[in-house]
């Protein structure tokens, strides 16, 4: 396939113009030894109808989703309206570039403005940015964002964060001159508030709190903001499953000073891991340090309004090595989706979804409960997602579950040796009652 | 063009002294080369600063500039009214536009500067 | 065109867009005990289907894209977003599948990662790839990372990382990032890398110089060779920044020029679509050398099948979360498969065809500052045009009237008053004399009627836009305006 849209003669014409005979020579200024002398070694060039069936053959040997699964831990899989596919498959959104020229972009900076509109709402924040890459590069980047404000080197992270951020946070901080202090969590799977009282001191830039947590526990938001607060630290509080914002009290009505986190269960597919949606929010005192591109609204010279890219300076090209952050590309038709995905819940739609997701992750926490040889681990309330030890080795449950065409939730014991047979389950609004109870049945069966 | 009793700076800070305390800003070929001036950061009181030092920067829509310290010495007032009107900067450059004040720690630094005759001939060479 | 409100103005309470099906669980009244529990959000949407259809498609329209027309941005390379590989990656078999998912479950997906490193290795002329960032910038990142932690395992990290002065804002930016202090390297005469500065400069302390090549001037490193001498002689390593690849593709290879580590732009050379500003991808190619440090988890094949190898002790680590944009590298696969050999080495030979007929149609009408040979892009500058009062911001605005993207202007930093066209291989000849007859009929304009273009544009929904005005008192939300 050739997407080269000239003739034979269009090409003839063009090099008489320039006054070349072929197109080797414009590659003249290409020393021979660099000069790529044999043809790429891969395969020929594959018509559309070859195509297709080639990647529905790929797609055919992923197994994974004929499976009833209960896998969440940082992924989440919910109800897309048909709208959002339709409206943000126009190639209006598809194929326009960033909103350098804001007289011929006013659709996607209008959209991006609506966008950090609702994630302020959601968070309780006064300003939001138009996104970063995912959640765990947002954590990192409120991270550093943190250490700018007040120049403390110390965060402190309790160890129910989920592990891939904490690992990305690790990536970023390396060469910064910042450093993670780990804090504990309690038997309610709660952040061990003991344990951050004691490490918290002059040298801690912010404490960063993830909840629900990675066990799906809800944490004690307002209690770790006024310990935070208290040492002069900033509060960062970090949200892996968004829908929970839902229904749950905001970041910013707790204390938080940043809110970061992923928006993947606003509108996007689990896609095996990407692309995602970073949110990222502040208080208004901080905008100046805040990273990622903003949309700000304005009068054009008819006095009409439009929106714009704004407060540039912050960013790379303008600031380059003194900038906030070294992003560029973000991922905005992510959050031109999440935006279509909000709008079209709506208020009472996001609410309810929220409550639906509560509701059945109780329904299937009691149902599995009583199950002989499953416990629940944790006695904190939960959103979504909860924690059960089983009596048998996790590994070998989850085997047999799959064998019955369930994929179990995520076993915990690589990234936390102490929770030895520990399982996370996910059950949201897409579960419905039927698929739960054979997922009892099995678990069950699987532990006699 | 450029107040007779300052002095000035390559990177086109200019000091206006009174006494003891020297006021600092930017000039006119600063505020016209940034364009339209959209935020002033401006340093703590108490700050001791060195010849040459950064004050902090001046934003405009597309670009960021440092403001350097003509002078060593102690601030010891800014100009609050650049939080809520930049635009003092591009209007009244020498003027309502000014930055900080500091207290000299050494006088004699104005010394190393241009006087007016030879910031406008500088700038003249720079525009050619 | 009707002006669209936002969302929130045509919010109001009892307007429902969608339904959930009824609770199929007993509801436990104690469920919400114990949880802190939201009140109403004040403002947020409520709003019908036919509503919020209507508005996305009529703010859709008020969009510029590549379905409509040329996008002449350097360095951008926005070529057009062929629609098969938007189809594929919507298979369900993709988009259905959870990164935690085990490995039995998911040989489609990890072959799709495996098969596209391996692609990414042969185009580039590397050893190894990795697929985890997420744009180019954060490839930079990584890589300018991997060649610390090389650095740090021989026993000093170094100082310094060399850039050009003609660098896109995101090297020096992700060189910072990576604990490293810049400096700059001079562009000669001819608008390359002033070998005499680079040997200058290139001490034991320096870690890297960070090029691009083409540049972003659009002229070939001639003396890349010689660079990569320059900077390995004394232990650096020759970071590419990959942005300008469409020029390269099939051509000649980063990695028989002496560069150790590239990342690609899967958005600009790749087709991926550009999607008002991302997602991208970034991958990161480099040579056996910094194989170990390459992020977690790779994709191993152990016998016929996938799987992800954690056991990666010398890694940096991870830069986000899982393997990454899974999505957007689905469309990338397709894109090299449609293609093939043949039609890789096609984008770049007709890339630099049509920059360099629009470079020839144009150099009379706009000042060329370097006349160097160019490749795939171009840079003019309003050196002509200034004379009657008219800057690149004025002749970009102009072009909007016509129904042109402007080009990328004010970049790079060392050509004053910069306009520089990248046309892509995928523009008709019909487009592109559009283009000219445009561009010339301004530079006409600008010297018989400068007011059209500096009150430009004219026939947009909104014109020029108060920017200074939305910086000094940023408004970046919504607020229901007191009654």
């Amino acid at each position: 396939m050739s997407y080269i849209a000239l003739s034979d003669n269009d090409k003839k014409e063009m090099l008489e113009r320039i006054g070349v005979s072929s197109m080797e020579e414009l590659y003249c200024c290409l020393p021979d030894e660099v000069q790529l002398k044999r043809r790429l070694d891969l395969p020929e060039a594959m018509p559309e109808a070859d195509l297709l069936r080639r990647f529905e053959g790929l797609a055919a040997r992923n197994t994974y989703t004929n499976r009833l699964s209960f896998l969440g831990a940082g992924v989440y899989r919910h109800f897309i309206p048909s709208i959002v596919d339709y409206l943000s498959a126009r190639g209006e959104f598809i194929t326009p570039y960033t909103p350098y020229q804001p007289e011929v972009a006013q659709g996607t900076l209008q959209i991006i403005f609506e966008y950090q509109t609702l994630i302020c709402q959601l968070t309780g924040l006064d300003i939001a940015n138009a996104s970063l890459y995912d959640g765990a590069m947002a954590a990192a980047e409120a991270v550093l964002m943190a250490s700018r404000l007040n120049n403390k080197p110390k965060i402190l992270v309790p160890r129910s964060l989920n592990p891939q951020y904490r690992e990305t946070i690790r990536t970023y901080i390396r060469n910064l001159g910042v450093r993670i202090e780990d804090v504990g969590f309690d038997a309610d799977g709660r952040t061990d508030a003991a344990d951050l009282a004691r490490k918290i001191d002059k040298d801690t830039s912010a404490v960063l709190v993830q909840s629900p947590n990675f066990f799906g526990v809800v944490e004690d938001l307002k209690a770790v903001g006024e310990l935070a607060h208290g040492h002069q630290a900033l509060f960062v509080v970090a949200v892996a499953e968004a829908a929970s914002l839902g229904v749950l009290e905001a970041p910013g009505a707790s204390g938080a000073d940043i809110a970061c986190g992923e928006g993947q269960s606003f509108g996007l597919s689990p896609s095996f891991g990407g692309p995602y949606l970073g949110f990222m929010a502040c208080r208004k005192e901080h905008l100046r340090q805040l990273p990622g591109r903003l949309s700000g609204q304005t009068k054009d010279v008819d006095g009409r309004r439009g929106f714009v890219l704004t407060l540039s300076t912050r960013e790379q090209h303008i600031r380059r090595e003194k900038a906030t952050s070294n992003i560029c590309t973000n991922q905005a038709w992510c959050a031109l989706r999440a935006t279509m995905f909000l709008e079209t819940l709506g208020h009472d739609g996001l609410r309810e979804m929220a409550m639906q997701n509560i509701q059945k992750a109780a329904y299937a926490a009691s149902v599995l409960g009583r199950i002989q040889g499953v416990k629940l681990r944790f006695r904190g309330r939960f959103f979504n997602e909860f924690v059960l030890e089983l009596a048998k080795d996790a590994a070998a449950v989850n085997t047999a579950l799959q064998a019955q065409g369930i994929i179990g939730g995520l076993a915990l014991k690589d990234a936390y040796p102490e929770l030895g047979n520990c399982v996370l389950f996910c059950v949201t609004e897409v579960h419905t009652k039927d698929e739960i109870d054979r997922l009892a049945v099995r678990l069950e069966e699987a532990l006699r | 063009m450029y107040p007779s009793h300052y002095y000035y700076t390559k990177d086109h800070e200019w000091v206006e002294v009174q006494g003891e305390t020297a006021t600092i800003g930017i000039t006119d070929y600063a505020q016209k080369h940034l364009g339209d001036v959209v935020y002033v950061e401006l340093p703590a009181l108490g700050t001791h600063l060195a010849v040459h030092q950064t004050i902090g920067t001046i934003e405009s829509v597309k670009a960021v500039s440092e403001v350097f310290s003509p002078v060593s010495g102690e601030v010891m007032a800014v100009n609050e009214d650049l939080n809520g009107s930049p635009e003092s900067v591009n209007q009244d450059p020498h003027g309502k536009g000014w930055i900080l004040r500091l207290k000299f720690a050494a006088k004699g630094d104005v010394n190393a500067l241009m006087d007016a005759a030879a910031y406008e001939k500088y700038v003249a060479g720079l525009e050619g | 065109m009707i002006r669209e409100p936002l969302i929130f103005e045509i919010s109001d309470k009892g307007k429902r867009a969608y339904t959930l099906p009824k609770l199929d669980v007993p509801e436990a009244k104690d469920a919400l005990a114990g949880l802190p529990i939201r009140p109403e959000i004040p403002g947020f949407p409520q709003v019908s289907e036919i509503e919020i259809v209507r508005h996305f498609t009529r703010l859709s329209q008020q969009n510029y894209c590549v379905d409509i027309g040329l996008y002449p941005l350097g360095s951008c390379t926005m070529k057009y977003n062929p629609k098969i590989n938007e189809k594929v990656a919507a298979l369900p078999g993709f988009t259905e599948s959870h990164p935690l998912a085990p490995a039995d479950t998911v040989q489609g997906d990890l072959e799709v990662l495996r098969l596209v490193e391996d692609y990414l290795c042969e185009i580039a002329g590397m050893d190894a790839c990795t697929l985890q960032p997420a744009a180019g910038a954060q490839g930079e990142l990584t890589g300018m990372m991997l060649i610390r932690a090389c650095h740090e395992e021989r026993g000093d990290p170094r100082k310094y990382v060399l850039v050009p002065d003609s660098a896109h804002g995101t090297n020096p930016s992700s060189a910072h990032l990576c604990g490293y202090t810049v400096k700059e390297v001079k562009s000669n005469e001819g608008g390359t890398v002033d070998l005499e500065d680079l040997a200058r400069q290139m001490t034991g302390e320096v870690a890297a110089l960070m090029v691009t090549n083409p540049n972003t001037l659009g002229v070939f490193e001639y003396d890349i060779c010689k660079i990569a001498e320059i900077v390995h002689a004394k232990g650096g390593f020759l970071y590419m920044d990959g942005a300008n690849m469409n020029a390269l593709v099939g051509k000649c290879r980063p990695g028989d020029m002496g560069v150790d580590v590239l990342h690609i732009n899967l958005h600009k050379t790749f087709s991926t679509p550009h999607g008002g500003g991302g997602p991208g991808s970034g991958p990161v190619a480099v040579k056996s050398v910094l194989e170990p440090y390459l992020p977690v988890p790779r994709v191993a094949k152990k016998g016929g099948a996938y799987a992800l190898d954690y056991a990666r002790p010398r890694s940096i680590g991870r830069v986000k979360s899982f393997y990454g944009n899974f999505g957007v590298i689905v469309k990338a696969l397709a894109y090299i498969w449609s293609l093939g050999p043949d039609g890789l080495k096609e984008i770049a030979e007709v890339a630099v065809l049509n920059a360099n007929y629009i470079r020839r149609s144009l150099d009379k009408d706009y000042h060329l500052k370097y006349t160097t040979p160019t490749l795939h892009e171009c840079v003019f500058s309003d050196k002509f045009q200034k004379e009657f009062g008219i800057s690149n911001l004025d002749i970009a605005k102009r072009l909007i009237d016509y129904g042109v993207h402007p080009p990328t202007m004010s970049f790079p930093l060392i050509v004053h008053g910069a306009l520089m066209i990248e046309p892509t291989e995928t523009e008709s000849k019909r487009d592109l004399d559009q283009f000219i007859d445009i561009m010339k009929t301004i530079a006409r304009e600008a010297k018989t009627e400068p007011e059209l273009l500096k009150a430009a544009p004219h026939q947009t929904i909104v014109r020029r836009l108060d920017e200074t005005g939305a910086a000094r008192n940023p408004i970046l939300k919504w607020e229901k305006s007191p009654t």
